[in-house]
C-alpha cells in the first residue's frame, strides 16, 4: 500500500509540471505585453525597455519558464501586478468564502442526489424513475447563473426569505454566515445533484442485478435493508469517483456563482485579475485550481483501491 | 425489405436465433429509429429543428435589426411592435434573441468541428504512433486538469474578445477528452486480426489509419460531439455572462443576458428569455446525445 500511495504522488509530478508550463506558454504566447501593460498606455519607449529588462522578459523563453518554476518551487507567488500585494495574501484573502460555498453545496449534492438515485434505481422505468431521470437532464442543462438569478427573484425578492447577495464570515456568526450561503450553495448544487444522482442510480441498478442481492432478498431482508445495506454499499466505488470528478467540476461553477451572488472568493479574485490583466494573479490561481483538481484525483485513486482492493494500478 | 420495426429485427430469425430478444443496435437504420422511438428523442429533435430554423430564417421571422438602438424606447414591455420588448439600449428582444441562435449554433459547431479534428490528430498520434505517445499524453493530462473555464477565460482576456477567440478558448479544455477516447479505441483496435492483416499486406499508414482504424471511432465521436455541442453552448453563454466572451455589441444569447443582469430586479426576463434559450437548446442536444450514445456506445451507456 505504502509503495502504492508513493507511487500515486509521484505520478501526479509530471502532470503538475505540464499545468505549470501550459499556464506559462498560455500567458506569454498570447499578444499582448505585460510591460505595457504595467506601465500604462502613457510610458514611453525607453521606461518600457527598462521595465521588460527589469521583468526578465527579454531573457529567452526557457530560462523565464525556468526561472518562474524555480520560484514557485520556493513558495514565491509575485505581487499582484495591478495591487502591489503578494499574491499569496490576495489568495489566503480569498479562499475562506469560496471553501464554505464548495464544501455546503457539495454536501447538499451529496444529501439529496444519493437518496434520489437509490429511489429512481429502486422504481426503475416507473413515473418516479422518469422524473427523477427528466430532472436530472434538466438540471444538467441551465446554466447556473440562471437559476441562481431565478432563485434570488424568488426567494430573496419575492418571498424575502434570503439576503439577495453577500457573503460574511463565520466568524461573525453562524447564521449570518449560514443565511448568505443558502442561495448560492442551493443554485450551484444543481448540476452536481443531477451528475450524482444519474451515476448512483446506473450503479444501485446494476448491483441489484448480482446474485448477493437476490440472496439477501431470500433471507427476507427488507428492500430497504437491501437498498441501503447490499446495493449502495457496492455501488460506492463508482459513486466516489463521481464525487470527486464533482469537486473538481465545482471549480468552474465557483467562478459563476460567485458573480453571481456577489461573494468576495477565489473565483471573483481571477475574474476581477483576468479582466484587468493582472497575469501574476491569474497564473497563480489557475495553478492553485489545477493543483487542487490534481489532488482530489489522487486521493479518488487511493479510496478506490481502499474500498476495491483489486484495483491497483 | 419491410421497414424493420423493434420486435421484427431486420436479420431473419433463423440465421441469429439470439437477435430476436435483443433490439439491433449501432447500425444507422436502428440509430434512426431509436431517435424517433421515444416522445422525449422526437420532442428534442423538433426543438433543435425549430432552433435551427429560426437561426437561418431570421430575417424573415418578422424580426428587425437586431443592434439598432433607440434610446426612446428603452426597457419597454411586450407590444405588438416589440414582441418580447427592449432592453435597455432600446433594442427589440425578440429580434437578438432570434439573432442570438445564429452565433450559439455557430460556437457549437465551431467547437466540434476544432475539438474533434484536433482530439482525433493527437488520438491517433498516441494511439497508432505510441513514440509520441509519453509526452503528448502528459501535455493532455495537465491541459484536463486544468479548470477549462479559467482556461478560457484567461485565453479570451489575453487574446481579446472575438468570435475567433473564443471558439478556440472554448474547443482547446475538450481537445484532451476527444483524444483520450480516440486513443483508447485505437488501441483497442490496432490488434485486431483485421488491423495485422492489413498490416502484413503492406498497408500505408495513412490507407491504415482512415480505412481501418479511424472508421471505429465513428460512433463514439458522434456522440461525444453531440455533448461537446452542447457544452460549448453553455460554455460560450457562461463566458459572455462573466465579461469575457465574444464582442459585447454582437447579438448573442450570453451577452443579452450579461447586459440583462444590472437589470435584473427590474426586469428579470431580459436574462429569462435568452436563458430559457440556452437551456432549451442545451436540454435538446443533450437528449439527443443520450439517445445517440444508447444506441451507438452500449459500453458507455452501461455505465452512465
Amino acid at each position: 500500500m505504502g509503495v502504492f500511495i508513493l507511487k500515486r504522488l509521484l505520478s501526479a509530478v509530471p502532470v503538475l509540471f505540464m499545468v505549470a508550463v501550459i499556464v506559462f506558454l498560455v500567458l506569454r504566447l498570447s499578444p499582448g505585453d505585460p510591460a505595457v501593460m504595467i506601465a500604462g498606455p502613457n510610458a514611453t519607449p525607453d521606461q518600457l525597455a527598462a521595465l521588460r529588462d527589469a521583468m526578465g522578459l527579454n531573457e529567452p523563453l526557457l530560462t523565464q519558464l525556468f526561472v518562474w518554476l524555480g520560484q514557485i518551487l520556493s513558495g514565491d507567488f509575485g505581487v499582484s501586478l495591478v495591487s502591489g500585494q503578494p499574491v499569496t495574501h490576495l489568495i489566503m484573502d480569498r479562499f475562506g468564502p469560496t471553501l464554505s460555498l464548495s464544501i455546503v453545496t457539495l454536501i447538499i449534492a451529496v444529501v439529496v442526489a444519493i437518496p434520489l438515485g437509490v429511489v429512481a434505481a429502486w422504481q426503475q422505468g416507473k413515473l418516479l424513475d422518469r422524473l427523477v431521470m427528466a430532472g436530472s437532464v434538466l438540471g444538467f442543462s441551465v446554466p447556473v447563473f440562471i437559476i441562481g438569478y431565478t432563485m434570488i427573484l424568488i426567494f430573496a425578492r419575492i418571498l424575502g426569505w434570503f439576503p439577495v447577495q453577500g457573503y460574511k464570515p463565520l466568524s461573525d456568526g453562524f447564521g449570518e454566515f449560514a443565511i448568505r450561503l443558502v442561495l448560492p450553495a442551493v443554485s450551484l448544487s444543481f448540476p452536481y445533484i443531477a451528475l450524482i444522482a444519474r451515476i448512483v442510480r446506473t450503479n444501485v441498478i446494476e448491483v441489484m442485478n448480482e446474485d448477493y442481492i437476490r440472496t439477501a432478498r431470500a433471507k427476507g431482508l427488507t428492500e430497504r435493508g437491501v437498498l441501503m445495506g447490499h446495493a449502495l454499499g457496492n455501488a460506492a466505488v463508482p459513486i466516489i469517483t463521481i464525487i470527486g470528478v464533482s469537486i473538481a467540476m465545482l471549480i468552474g461553477g465557483v467562478v459563476v456563482t460567485e458573480s453571481v451572488f456577489n461573494i468576495p472568493g477565489l473565483g471573483r479574485l481571477v475574474l476581477e485579475a483576468v479582466l484587468a490583466r493582472d497575469y501574476t494573479v491569474i497564473q497563480s490561481v489557475i495553478l492553485l485550481f489545477s493543483t487542487i483538481y490534481v489532488f482530489i484525483n489522487l486521493v479518488v485513486d487511493l479510496l478506490y483501491s481502499l474500498f476495491d482492493p483489486r484495483i491497483r494500478y | 425489405m419491410t421497414t424493420p420495426t423493434l420486435t421484427e429485427p431486420s436479420v431473419p430469425a433463423q440465421d441469429l436465433p439470439e437477435m430476436t430478444t435483443v433490439p439491433e443496435t449501432g447500425t444507422v437504420k436502428a440509430t434512426l429509429r431509436a431517435v424517433f422511438s421515444t416522445w422525449a428523442a422526437r420532442i428534442s429533435l423538433i426543438v433543435v429543428v425549430l432552433i435551427v430554423a429560426m437561426a437561418l430564417l431570421a430575417p424573415w421571422l418578422g424580426t428587425q435589426d437586431p443592434v439598432q438602438i433607440a434610446p426612446g424606447e428603452r426597457l419597454q414591455g411586450s407590444s405588438l411592435a416589440h414582441f418580447l420588448g427592449t432592453d435597455s439600449y432600446g433594442r427589440d428582444v425578440y429580434s437578438r434573441v432570434a439573432y442570438g441562435a445564429r452565433i450559439s449554433l455557430a460556437v457549437g459547431a465551431g467547437t466540434v468541428v476544432i475539438s474533434v479534428l484536433l482530439g482525433i490528430f493527437f488520438g491517433v498520434l498516441t494511439g497508432y504512433f505510441r513514440w509520441a505517445d509519453l509526452i503528448v499524453m502528459r501535455f493532455m493530462d495537465g491541459l484536463m486538469a486544468i479548470p477549462g473555464i479559467l482556461l478560457a477565460i484567461a485565453l479570451v482576456a489575453i487574446s481579446g474578445a472575438t468570435l475567433t477567440t473564443v471558439l478556440i478558448a472554448i474547443a482547446v479544455p475538450e481537445i484532451p477528452r476527444v483524444a483520450r477516447m480516440v486513443r483508447a479505441v485505437i488501441l483497442g483496435v490496432r490488434t485486431e486480426p483485421y488491423v495485422e492483416a492489413a498490416t502484413c499486406l503492406g498497408t500505408g499508414i495513412w490507407a491504415m489509419v482512415w480505412r481501418h482504424l479511424l472508421p471505429s471511432t465513428l460512433a463514439p465521436l458522434l456522440v461525444q460531439g453531440t455533448y461537446i455541442f452542447a457544452s460549448a453552448i453553455m460554455t460560450e453563454s457562461i463566458l459572455s455572462f462573466l465579461g469575457a466572451g465574444i464582442p459585447p455589441e454582437t447579438p448573442s444569447w450570453g451577452n443579452m443576458m450579461a447586459e440583462g443582469r444590472v437589470y435584473f430586479l427590474l426586469k428579470p426576463e431580459l436574462i429569462l428569455y435568452p436563458g430559457v434559450m440556452v437551456s432549451l437548446t442545451v436540454l435538446s442536444v443533450n437528449m439527443l446525445g443520450d439517445v445517440l450514445r444508447d444506441q451507438l456506445d452500449p459500453r458507455m451507456a452501461k455505465r452512465l
